[in-house]
């Protein structure tokens, strides 16, 4: 069983600096787990402390029901892909895969054996003899890959392995990266800043925030019920309307207009969230919306707009062939279901 | 050039063919001088090239000038040569593994260590002379190849030039490495020294002519003549008290002891213009 | 001193790693030096029977010698000279290369090789060349009417190892300005050469400001050269002579230790020129400072 514990794990530079301030995290066997957040939240840190590259301050890591706080990174049976692949540039495709088994001491034809399968699971076959230098962007991050499972690790960490390709790639390379993590099983712990990779790629995903983890749960999970101000901005494109409103015997009064209040919320003031999809153009509705700018992007299009009398900023993404002009006021409502409502003191949901 | 003006292009290639012509001419004359007896050179060098080329030259080479108290050439040559490959190879290798330890590793007295480093750039052979000879002597190291070399292989320079490199080479390979297994002396085999190759032949170029043109080390270092070097041998010739200078034979020596380091610089010399310009910044 | 934040944890390699370059220097560098600063404040007796301890004594009878003061001024002006001519030549050299974009490599390898004659060799050299009976140079003087001989006139002596010393740094200096120039981006002298200036007038309001650093880094280097480097032309030809004309400060500390045998003073003069190497070196790092820490 190789999954991973993460029990209350802190790390405090030299000068007093926290960056992670205690983290727990159970990573099952096999699981794809991504840590999500803005620069500077820690994810990076965290996944080095797992690979060894960073020492723990306080609490413990286990691989597989093993803590390996004090080992060393090659000693806890890991393997990662960096950023920027940090392929030995001396070395051909051949020898950086080879060179973590070399030095484990792994027999010349067996290692000859791995490598050669580790190669054409990737495609890299026929670039066996080439250094990192004549290789593409794409075909060097296959090696950086291949590097990795050729070990066949009890885990996989990932730095931002995409952030160096171009959109297009870093699309076709995020499918493959799940369809080979599928297929191999492996325990995967994936870091980037980029939602939409974090919400595909991820069984599991970690939205951290300020060195603490903000929440935990399947993609959709966190989608549908962001448990914070901060998980609901983070995620989502375009991101989630916010704002102030109070909820009393009429029901939630925004700005823009009152609608029906979620079931069992405490009256008061409240943070209102409303994803953009799901506000829909209805002539009586009780939102109102002064629309600026319409962006077509093919199958929808995004208003942006402002609510009449009010500096709040709304973007509501419509589909269908009606849609509004500049200058237009919009009438919009949205289902009673899919209003978020967050604490404005704590930036917690209140339901 | 930005704009064309044709005059200011000739004077521009009169200017650098007549200085590089004002380099050679010495050189020149020195070789015409070697290949001349030592009565046709007596009166007045000649301009052109003599008859005397393979007679002059195997003559110091083989057996040298007994008068002038010098060994066959051959000997300084190989002293020369034993002595620049010690100095260089010495230098490199022990800055390699200080600049190696002082980049990788935190230990205390590390500054400590830097600063030692740093000093003997502030100590050149010429400002300790005497004391530095009386350590030698007491090690019982003159009329050596140790005492000859082992002295000028402590480099502050070549350290910071690998440090400097050193610097530059990304974190994460070190990362990938420890994860791949490798500990600090299989980085250093496998990762950094292969990395540093071009810094490396660019040094053994700088170094190899720093230790080819050693003047007054070995002028210390040697009393036995079999361990003279030719830079300094050539001295012994020119000034060899009431005799008349042989200039043919002496000519025939500077050639000698000059043509090593120039065809080493000439035939690196992309190298070597790289790692000066390093060296020095 | 930066490390990398990526380091390796080991109790006694580094040690290990960094011991041969101390022992090196602690024996060969530091020992020594310590051994001149000491000797600088004996004085030993005629038969070496006796020291005794002097105090500055050492340091105030060589600054009311004679000879050293005037070993002082010929290195400073020898220094000077050698400085200035083998930068000026160079300089001019270095723009007239970086001018021509085609054949600049072909000059280059036409300039730089001088560097690797050592300064002996040098001076072996061009003490042939001025050779007052046979010498080509002092035969064309004699057909202008001069009579050379640096066997008797010590100007004509100090011209010789000027020139002798000159002729090998200009490649040095040579490599540096052209490098320099290079480095300064065409695109500032094209927007110059299109606001109407000159080359003439580009060369001294674009380049030569731009330069400076590089002019400031030569002038320390070059008087290194010329203060301690130069031993090797000195003594393989004039032997500091006539008289004193070319008795420059490192071949006055090596005659008085070896053949005056007067170890106080010659340790005396070592620390001397030590606190000389220290001040050049001291100013030549804050110019690396600079540039380096990027």
């Amino acid at each position: 069983m190789s999954n991973i514990q993460i029990n209350n794990v802190r790390k405090t530079y030299p000068g007093g600096i926290d960056a992670i301030r205690g983290i727990t995290l159970d990573i099952a066997d096999g699981e794809f787990c991504v840590l999500v957040g803005p620069s500077g939240c820690g994810k990076s840190t965290l996944l080095r402390m797992i690979a060894g590259l960073e020492t723990i301050t306080d609490g413990s890591v286990s691989i597989g029901d093993r803590v390996v706080n004090d080992l060393e990174p090659a000693e806890r049976d890991i393997a990662m892909v960096f950023q920027n692949y940090a392929l030995y540039p001396h070395m051909t495709v051949y020898g950086n895969m080879a060179y973590g088994l070399k030095n484990r001491g792994v027999p010349k034809d067996k290692i000859k054996v791995m490598v050669d399968e580790a190669a054409a699971t990737l495609g890299l076959s026929e670039f066996l003899t080439r250094k990192p230098a004549q290789l593409s962007g794409g075909q060097r991050q296959r090696v950086a890959m291949g590097r990795a499972i050729v070990r066949q690790p009890q885990a996989f960490l990932f730095d931002e392995p995409l952030s160096n390709l171009d959109a297009k790639l870093r699309l076709k390379t995020r499918v493959e990266i799940r369809d080979l993590q599928q297929r191999l099983g492996t325990t995967s712990i994936y870091v980037t800043h980029d939602q939409m990779e974090a919400m595909t790629l991820a069984d599991q995903l970690v939205v951290l925030n300020d060195g603490a983890v903000e929440q935990v749960g399947t993609p959709i999970d966190v989608y549908n019920r962001p448990a914070s101000v901060f998980v609901a901005e983070f995620i989502g494109s375009p991101p989630m309307n916010l704002m102030p409103g109070e909820i009393d015997e009429s029901g939630l009064v925004t700005p823009a207009g009152v609608v029906a209040a979620p079931a069992g919320v405490r009256h008061g003031a409240v943070t209102i969230g409303i994803r953009p999809e799901h506000l829909h153009p209805a002539s009586d509705g009780p939102l109102r919306l002064k629309v600026r700018v319409v962006e077509h992007l093919g199958a929808s299009a995004n208003a942006h707009g402002t609510v009449p009398g009010h500096a709040v900023e709304m973007i509501a993404s419509l589909t269908g062939a009606d849609l509004p002009a500049k200058g237009e006021t919009l009438g919009l409502t949205v289902a009673a279901e899919n209003l978020h409502l967050f604490d404005p003191e704590t930036g917690r949901r209140l339901h | 050039m930005v704009e064309r003006r044709p005059f200011l292009t000739f004077i521009q290639h009169a200017v650098l063919i007549l200085g590089a012509a004002m380099f050679v001419f010495p050189i020149y004359l020195a070789f015409v001088a070697s290949t001349h007896t030592a009565a046709e050179v007596s009166g007045g060098v000649p301009l052109l090239p003599g008859a005397e080329m393979i007679r002059n030259y195997s003559l110091v080479l083989g057996e040298g000038i007994s008068a002038a108290g010098a060994p066959p050439l051959w000997i300084m040559l190989m002293n020369s040569t034993i002595m620049a490959l010690s100095i260089t190879i010495g230098k490199i290798v022990i800055s390699l593994l200080s600049a190696f330890a002082v980049v990788y590793f935190k230990f205390p007295f590390r500054m400590l260590a830097f600063w030692t480093i740093f000093v003997t750039l502030m100590l050149p052979v010429e400002v300790r002379i005497l004391p530095t000879f009386e350590v030698v002597a007491q090690l019982g190291m003159l009329n050596s190849y140790a005492g000859l070399s082992i002295p000028l292989i402590a480099s502050a320079t070549a350290t910071f030039l690998f440090r400097q490199f050193f610097m530059t080479v990304p974190d994460q390979l070190t990362e990938a490495a420890r994860i791949d297994g490798a500990g600090p002396m299989k980085f250093f085999r496998d990762i950094l020294l292969p990395l540093s190759r071009t810094n490396l032949a660019a040094l053994f170029v700088i170094l190899f002519i720093y230790g080819w043109n050693q003047y007054l080390w070995p002028l210390l270092v040697t009393t036995d003549e079999s361990y003279y070097t030719i830079v300094m041998g050539i001295q012994r010739m020119a000034n060899a008290g009431e005799e008349t200078p042989q200039w043919h034979l002496i000519m025939a020596t500077a050639i000698l002891a000059l043509l090593p380091p120039v065809v080493v610089i000439l035939a690196m010399q992309r190298l070597f213009v790289r790692g000066l310009v390093e060296v020095e910044k | 001193m930066r490390t990398k934040t990526v380091t390796f944890r080991h109790k006694w390699l580094p040690y290990a790693l960094i011991a041969p370059q101390i022992v090196i220097t602690l024996i060969f560098f530091i020992w020594p030096a310590s051994q001149a600063l000491y000797q600088s404040v004996l004085r030993q007796d005629a038969f070496g029977l006796r020291t005794d301890f002097v105090g500055m004594a050492n340091f105030v009878r060589l600054f009311a010698d004679d000879n050293y003061i005037n070993s002082f001024v010929t290195t400073i002006s020898f220094s000077a000279m050698v400085a200035g001519f083998s930068m000026g030549i160079a300089l001019i050299m270095a723009i007239m290369a970086d001018r021509v974009i085609r054949r600049a490599m072909v000059y280059r390898t036409l300039l730089i090789w001088p560097y690797a004659v050592a300064p002996a060799v040098a001076g072996v050299l061009w003490w042939f060349l001025f050779n007052p009976t046979i010498g080509i140079a002092a035969y064309a003087l004699d057909g202008l009417g001069y009579d050379w001989n640096h066997y008797r006139d010590g100007g004509d002596a100090m011209t010789l190892i000027v020139v002798a010393s000159t002729w090998r740094q200009v490649s040095y200096n040579f490599l540096f300005f052209l490098a320099g120039l290079q480095a300064i981006p065409r695109s500032l002298t094209e927007a110059a050469a299109i606001d109407g200036a000159g080359p003439v007038k580009r060369f001294v309001t674009i380049q030569l400001p731009l330069l400076s650093p590089t002019v400031f880094f030569l002038i320390v280097v070059n008087v290194v050269y010329a203060f301690f480097e130069t031993f090797g032309v000195v003594h393989a030809t004039t032997s500091g002579g006539p008289g004193q004309a070319t008795n420059i400060l490192v071949y006055k500390v090596w005659r008085d230790a070896f053949e005056g045998l007067n170890l106080g003073s010659s340790a005396a003069q070592s620390v001397i020129l030590m606190v000389l190497v220290i001040a050049l070196t001291a100013i030549q790092f804050r110019y690396i400072e600079r540039k380096v820490e990027y």
